[in-house]
C-alpha cells in the first residue's frame, strides 16, 4: 500500500473513532481510544516536564476554580474547572473529545475551530469560562443520525486532506463560513477560509469540498 | 498561564469598581490577544474581569449624524453592518484585513483599540523589552526589527501597533467613550494612542480604571472615495508591513480634502497633518500623491531589518492615494492591486 494512502485511512479512521467517542454522554467513561492508549503510555515523564517548567515560571499563587454551564454537541454539562482552562482544553481532556486538535494553541492555525453559538472560533484563545451558558458544535456533532454532515461528505469526495490533523477545524471552519452567506466565489472562500492552515497544501481540494457543500445548503 | 480569580459583574458601574480595586486585573472580552499573553507568561493578571455580558453591543445612529458602536460589538459583527457597509466602508474594509475570520468573530472594538504589540521581543519572556519590564532595554533595536517602526520610534522602544480597525478609525477622527470611577470622557482617537517615548509600557492615555464603553464615527465617511490598501508577507491573515487607509472628498478633477493614515509603521495609527493640508486644492495625479508621500517620509528612520519599508510605505501610500482618488478601493478578497 502506498504510504501516503495508508496514513490517510488512519487518520480518516482516527477522525470516526472521534466520532464514536461522543456518542457516550458526558457520565460515561469513553470508549478506550488511541488517545486513551498513547496518553497512558507516555503520562509520566510528560507531567515531570511540566512540572518543571510550571516551578520555574509561575509563582506560587493557588488555581482559582470557576463554574462553567456549557452546552456541547447537544449534551449540557455542569463543570468546575480551574480558571485558566481553556475551551479547547475542556474539549478535549476534560469531556474527552479529542476531534478537536491542538495545533499552535496560539490563535494561528486553526485546528481547534469549534462553532460557538453558531460561530466559528478558536477554541484555544477562548476561555471556558467567558463560554459560560454557550452552546458549543464540534467535529464530533456535525453528523446527524449516522448521516456525515455535507461538508464532511464533500471532504471525502474531494479527497480535501491527507494527514487529516487540520481536517476537523478546517470543517468546522467552513461549516461557519456557509452559515455566514458572505463567501461565494472560489476567492472569497479561500480568503475567509485563511484561519485554517493545511500545512499537507490540500487547498484547491478543501475549496472544491466548500463549494460542492455550499451548494447543497 | 498563572493563576487567577475570576468576576462576571453585570453592570459598567461593577466592572470598574472591580478594576479600581485591584491595579493587577484585566478586563477581558473576546480574549484573542489577553488569552495568548497570558499563555506567554507576558500577561499576568491576577484577576479577569469578564465584562463580555455588559450591555454594551449596539450600533445605533447618533443624533448628529453619525452611529455609535459599543464597546463589545463583534469586529465581524461590525464589519458587516449595513450601516457600516454603507456609511463607512474604510472600516469594513480595514477590518476584513485583519486577522482571520475566527477571530474576528471573538474580538471585540474596545479590545482592538487596546490590542498589544507583535514585537516579537515583547512575546519573547526571555529578553529585554522596556514594554514588558520598564528600563530592561529593547533587544528589537539591534534584533531583528524587520516588522519595526519606521517613524515615531525612540531609544526605548521600536514596537508597532497591529491593529488594522485603528487605521481606519484614525482616517474617520473617532471618539472614543470611556468611563472610569470618576465619570465618563471622551478621548479622540488621535490622542488615544501614545507614542511610546521613554514610557512604553503606556500604550494609550486611559486611566487604570477605565473602560471603553462606546467607539463614536463622525458624520463624515467618505463612502465613495476611500481605500484600505494593506502590504504583507503573505496574502491573507498576516500583520501589516504597511498599510493606507485613505478617506478624500473631490471637486471634479481636484481633492477637496484628504486624510490618511499608515498602519503597521509606527506605535499608534500614523497621520501627518501637513502632507494632509498638501493634498488639498491640488489635481489627483502621481505627482501630487508622492509629494505627500515624501513629507510623511521625511520624519523616517530606517533599522537594520526595516529600512525597505520607507520605500514600500511611499509607494504604497501613492498607490492607495490613487485607489481612493478613482473611487476603486483595494479589494480584500481579491488580492490584485489595482
Amino acid at each position: 500500500v502506498h504510504r501516503g494512502a495508508l496514513l490517510r485511512l488512519i487518520s480518516t479512521a482516527v477522525m470516526f473513532m472521534a466520532d464514536k467517542d461522543s456518542s457516550g454522554s458526558s457520565d460515561q467513561p469513553p470508549h478506550l481510544s488511541r488517545r486513551g492508549v498513547i496518553a497512558g503510555a507516555v503520562s509520566a515523564p510528560i507531567a515531570i516536564g511540566m512540572a518543571s517548567n510550571a516551578e520555574a515560571r509561575e509563582p506560587p499563587a493557588a488555581a482559582s476554580t470557576v463554574a462553567v454551564t456549557l452546552t456541547v454537541n447537544g449534551v449540557r454539562h455542569v463543570l468546575s474547572l480551574d480558571s485558566r482552562t481553556t475551551l479547547l482544553d475542556v474539549l478535549r481532556d476534560h469531556l474527552d473529545l479529542t476531534g478537536t486538535k491542538k495545533g499552535c494553541d496560539q490563535g494561528q492555525c486553526g485546528a481547534c475551530t469549534v462553532l460557538l453559538d453558531g460561530r466559528r472560533v478558536v477554541s484555544c484563545l477562548t476561555l471556558a469560562a467567558t463560554s459560560y451558558g454557550a452552546s458549543i458544535t464540534t467535529i464530533e456533532g456535525l453528523a446527524r443520525d449516522g448521516k456525515l454532515h455535507p461538508l464532511q461528505q464533500a471532504f471525502i469526495d474531494h479527497d480535501a486532506f491527507q494527514c487529516g490533523y487540520c481536517t476537523p477545524g478546517q470543517i468546522c471552519s467552513g461549516v461557519g463560513l456557509i452559515a455566514e452567506g458572505r463567501a461565494h466565489t472560489a476567492e472569497e472562500i479561500r480568503e475567509l477560509m485563511s484561519g485554517n492552515i493545511c500545512r499537507c497544501g490540500a487547498y484547491p481540494h478543501i475549496v472544491a469540498a466548500v463549494q460542492q457543500a455550499m451548494t447543497q445548503s | 498561564m498563572t493563576p487567577f480569580e475570576f468576576a462576571r459583574p453585570r453592570t459598567i458601574a461593577d466592572a470598574i469598581k472591580l478594576k479600581a480595586a485591584n491595579p493587577q486585573s484585566k478586563f477581558i472580552a473576546g480574549g484573542t490577544n489577553l488569552v495568548d499573553l497570558m499563555k506567554m507568561y507576558v500577561e499576568q493578571p491576577t484577576q479577569l474581569i469578564d465584562v463580555s455580558a455588559l450591555p454594551l453591543r449596539e450600533v445605533e445612529d447618533t443624533s448628529g449624524g453619525g452611529l455609535r458602536v459599543g464597546a463589545l460589538v463583534r469586529n465581524a459583527d461590525l464589519a458587516y453592518h449595513p450601516l457600516v457597509e454603507s456609511r463607512y466602508p474604510i472600516l469594513s474594509s480595514a477590518i476584513l484585513a485583519g486577522a482571520s475570520q475566527q477571530l474576528r468573530n471573538m474580538a471585540t472594538v474596545g479590545g482592538n483599540l487596546l490590542q498589544r504589540t507583535r514585537c516579537a521581543y515583547f512575546y519573547d519572556v526571555v529578553t529585554a523589552c522596556n514594554k514588558r519590564r520598564p528600563g530592561a532595554g529593547c533587544a528589537a533595536l539591534e534584533g531583528h526589527n524587520r516588522m519595526n517602526a519606521i517613524l515615531g520610534a525612540s531609544t526605548s522602544c521600536i514596537a508597532v501597533h497591529p491593529s488594522d480597525m485603528c487605521v481606519a478609525l484614525a482616517v474617520l477622527e473617532a471618539r472614543v467613550h470611556v468611563m472610569g470611577v470618576h465619570g465618563a470622557r471622551i478621548i479622540t482617537l488621535a490622542d488615544f494612542h501614545r507614542l511610546p517615548g521613554s514610557a512604553p509600557q503606556r500604550e494609550t492615555i486611559m486611566a487604570p480604571d477605565e473602560i471603553i464603553t462606546h467607539v463614536e464615527l463622525p458624520p463624515q465617511g467618505f463612502a465613495a472615495h476611500y481605500t484600505y490598501l494593506k502590504i504583507r508577507d503573505r496574502l491573507s491573515y498576516a500583520f501589516a508591513l504597511v498599510s493606507v487607509a485613505v478617506g478624500m472628498e473631490r471637486d471634479g478633477d481636484t481633492i477637496r480634502t484628504a486624510r490618511f493614515a499608515l498602519g503597521g509603521v509606527a506605535h499608534k495609527p500614523w497621520r501627518n497633518a501637513a502632507a494632509e493640508v498638501a493634498l488639498q486644492g491640488q489635481p489627483a495625479t502621481d505627482a501630487t500623491f508622492a509629494q505627500a508621500a515624501d513629507i510623511v517620509l521625511s520624519e523616517a528612520t530606517g533599522y537594520e531589518h526595516n529600512a525597505f519599508k520607507i520605500g514600500l510605505a511611499r509607494r504604497a501610500i501613492v498607490r492607495a492615494l490613487s485607489q481612493a482618488a478613482s473611487g476603486a478601493p483595494q479589494s480584500q478578497s481579491s488580492k490584485k492591486i489595482a
